[in-house]
């Protein structure tokens, strides 16, 4: 160790690691339904889907977690996304590639997949 | 990317009571059911609530789940980590909320504390040095070596208004410039991790929690007073701290934050752990170097101070490992951050080992002028039996005790002081009405007459005659002319003894004559004991209204004390009771009392 940067750098790797154990209301949560229904309509490649492109994009502030059955198993799998100070948005019928892309436009790019959503579905 | 992590205490309160076991079944349960590459399972230090242990935390979600058992985890694993379901059973009951987790910091236990000496302790896996940096570890030091000059650290070190926090309180900054003050070719910094007042377990916690910090705070004090080698004396009873600490060093050997040239400013610094066979005297700081020396570990005569002459006759610094604990944030966050907390004479916090008669048994950091009563009946969660609170003792066997009439104290060192108590390293033992505050004091002193190092005579003769004298009184045998001489040859022992240990081992018999004197007066007057502890002064009982004769208490009585015949009234045969108290468990009709 030689410069203080190479220490920050060297933080700034190993925090991202450790979000997972940020309990504050400053992280964005991903929430998968893996009741039995969820289970059941796919929801674990689903969860994978998430933590894998979390990872691959270098998300540090968002963390995957896994719920039961929220009520609606009709349209399991369900993922819920809740940013911080902003209205949770709940994602039905979800399988991987529709996770990559809540990934890319909704956690990376800031806007929610409108057309996944549990509104558009019931319009 | 792990999407949950598991982390189970492995503090020695935990470990003892089988953590290693519930980390063994998650690690094969986990792997059994494939979530291998989606959870992960660390080990960390002390969380504080040890009354709850072992303790087992699972993020993201925050589950405190307390008491855990090897069977348990089979449950978690199913039904939380597979499944998503919180496992209601074993959450801690304050996080039990009807919507989702209640976080643990707004828990009666958490809410009043702030951690900073502790701040990592729960949080970080102590053997992997990433976690430590992830938590802007060695920040402080890179900040020192790289921007400031020792004059500068020490300086906010002074300003920050850091107590040492081994019990002494001599202000930290000013024991830093007077090594720093001292020209010579080579110097020392001395971590004291000799921790030996029974029921104190602060410094251990921190060790075993967050070893890092120690590391890097030491290196801070080599810098700003010129030291380019550290001994940390540690006792060989903390295996756990030991073993962490060799795993940490050699960590920050590999980055190269120890050794030469550390962030290329050309400062060495290089540091040895040295284990302590366990006698009480080596945490007294001039023992403690002669001990590291190998010589038998007896205290030398100051002055001259270690500043000057301190280990192997060059000048050295030692400070506790609570005070080193709080340099890096000291310097990190500044000064004026740490000096915004606790009093005016005292700041920051202070880490207090809860013990005794009270529920939440652990670890707490408050900050310095927290009264006594926020400590025990908030976040301690108060007595447990519904009995009445008595006394705390702090300071151990070196301190005094606070009586109740004194709870709303705020405890800084000069408060306690003031009251003739004394902060100490951090022992706070509960005692309730049903704690005699003769025999506590007697706990105490004998256990410095076990640990007298035998070097004076005040000292080595002197606790032992109080402790013949304490003898006396608790079996009935004293009188009132005892209770001055007691507290006169107290007195002669403080004045007269060479080091910490003797001129302070009277401290727990002055201050529980001072403030319980009613109670040794009880025992020589009355020839009574008032809380039932003294076994000479007491005598069982039958009350003969309530005594149904049913012969239960007679067949129970080992010494055949009891007499009398079925359906009339028992009687014990004083001369023959042995006080064992078998017969009052025995009794279904609360016939047999102790007066």
């Amino acid at each position: 160790m030689k410069t203080i940067e190479e220490l920050m750098a060297l933080r700034d790797a190993a925090k991202a690691k450790m979000t997972t154990r940020d309990d504050s209301s400053a992280v964005t949560r991903v929430v998968v339904g893996m009741a039995t229904c969820g289970i059941a309509a796919g929801a674990r490649p689903v969860m994978n889907r998430f933590t894998e492109e979390i990872e691959k994009r270098g998300l540090t502030n968002v963390t995957v977690a896994q719920t039961g059955c929220i009520g609606m198993c009709q349209y399991e799998p369900i993922v819920e996304v809740t940013e911080p100070g902003k209205e949770k948005v709940t994602y039905v019928l979800m399988n991987p590639e529709k996770a990559t892309k809540v990934v890319v436009d909704h956690l990376v790019n800031g806007n929610p997949v409108v057309e996944y959503t549990v509104g558009a579905i019931k319009k | 990317m792990y999407r949950s992590h598991v982390l189970v205490c492995g503090g020695t309160g935990c470990t003892s009571s089988n953590s290693p076991k519930i980390i063994e079944q998650f690690e094969t349960l986990i792997k059994e059911k494939g979530l291998e590459d989606e959870v992960k399972v660390i080990r960390t230090g002390c969380f504080g609530l040890c009354a709850l242990g072992p303790v087992v935390v699972v993020y993201p979600e925050g589950c405190f789940y307390s008491e855990v058992k090897p069977e348990d985890v089979a449950e978690i694993v199913e039904e939380h980590l597979l499944k998503g379901r919180i496992v209601q059973r074993l959450l801690y009951d304050e996080t039990k909320s009807s919507e989702q987790v209640k976080p643990l910091k707004e828990t009666d236990f958490y809410k009043k504390q702030n951690r900073v000496a502790l701040r990592n302790c729960g949080v970080i896996n102590p053997e992997d040095i990433n976690e430590y940096i992830a938590y802007d570890g060695y920040q402080a030091l890179a900040k020192c070596l790289t921007e400031l000059t020792p004059e500068q650290v020490i300086q906010i070190v002074k300003d920050s208004g850091l107590r040492g926090r081994g019990g002494g309180g001599f202000p930290t900054g000013l024991k830093w410039s007077f090594t720093a003050a001292n020209q010579a070719d080579q110097k020392y910094v001395v971590c004291n991790a000799d921790e030996g007042d029974p029921g104190a377990f602060m410094d251990r916690s921190v060790l075993e929690g967050d070893p890092h910090c120690i590391i890097e705070a030491m290196t801070i004090c080599g810098y700003a007073t010129g030291a380019t080698e550290g001994y940390i004396y540690v006792r060989a009873e903390y295996p756990i701290a030991v073993k962490r600490l060799e795993i940490a060093i050699a960590q920050a050997k590999e980055m190269g934050l120890l050794g030469k040239d550390i962030f290329g400013s050309g400062f060495d610094f290089d540091l040895h752990i040295k284990l302590g066979a366990g006698a009480f005297v080596c945490g007294e700081e001039t023992a403690l170097m002669t001990s590291i020396e190998g010589n038998r570990g007896e205290p030398r005569p100051r002055p001259p101070y270690p500043a000057v002459k301190g280990l192997f006759a060059k000048p050295t610094t030692e400070n506790n490992v609570e005070t080193f604990a709080n340099i890096p944030t000291i310097i990190r966050e500044g000064a004026a951050y740490f000096a915004s907390m606790g009093t005016e004479k005292s700041k920051g916090t202070k880490v207090f080992a809860l013990g005794g008669k009270i529920k939440n048994t652990g670890l707490v950091e408050v900050p310095m002028g927290t009264t006594l009563r926020e400590i025990i009946e908030e976040i301690g969660g108060g007595i447990p039996n519904g009995k009445k609170f008595k006394a705390a003792q702090t300071g151990g066997p070196s301190g005094g005790c606070i009586p109740v009439s004194l709870i709303d104290t705020p405890i800084d060192y000069d408060n306690l002081t003031a009251i003739g108590c004394m902060m100490g390293s951090g022992g706070l033992i509960v005692m309730d009405e049903d704690n005699c505050m003769v025999d506590i004091a007697k706990f105490f002193l004998n256990f410095t007459v076990d640990e007298s190092c035998g070097k004076c005579t005040p000292c080595r003769v002197g606790t032992r005659r109080l402790m013949e004298m304490l003898d006396k009184i608790t079996s009935g045998a004293g009188t009132l002319e005892d209770l001055d001489k007691l507290e006169e040859l107290c007195y002669y022992i403080k004045e007269n003894s060479l080091c910490g240990l003797g001129q302070t081992a009277p401290n727990p018999v002055l201050a529980t004559l001072k403030f319980f004197r009613d109670e040794y007066v009880a025992h020589v007057v009355d020839k009574k004991c008032p809380a039932g502890v003294c076994k000479d002064l007491l005598q069982y009982k039958i009350i003969a209204d309530k005594c149904r004769g049913c012969t239960a208490c007679a067949r129970k009585c080992p010494v055949g004390a009891i007499s009398g015949t079925v359906k009339n009234p028992h009687s014990i045969d004083t001369a023959k009771c042995i006080k064992c108290g078998a017969c009052m468990e025995t009794c279904k009709f609360g016939a047999i009392i102790k007066e």
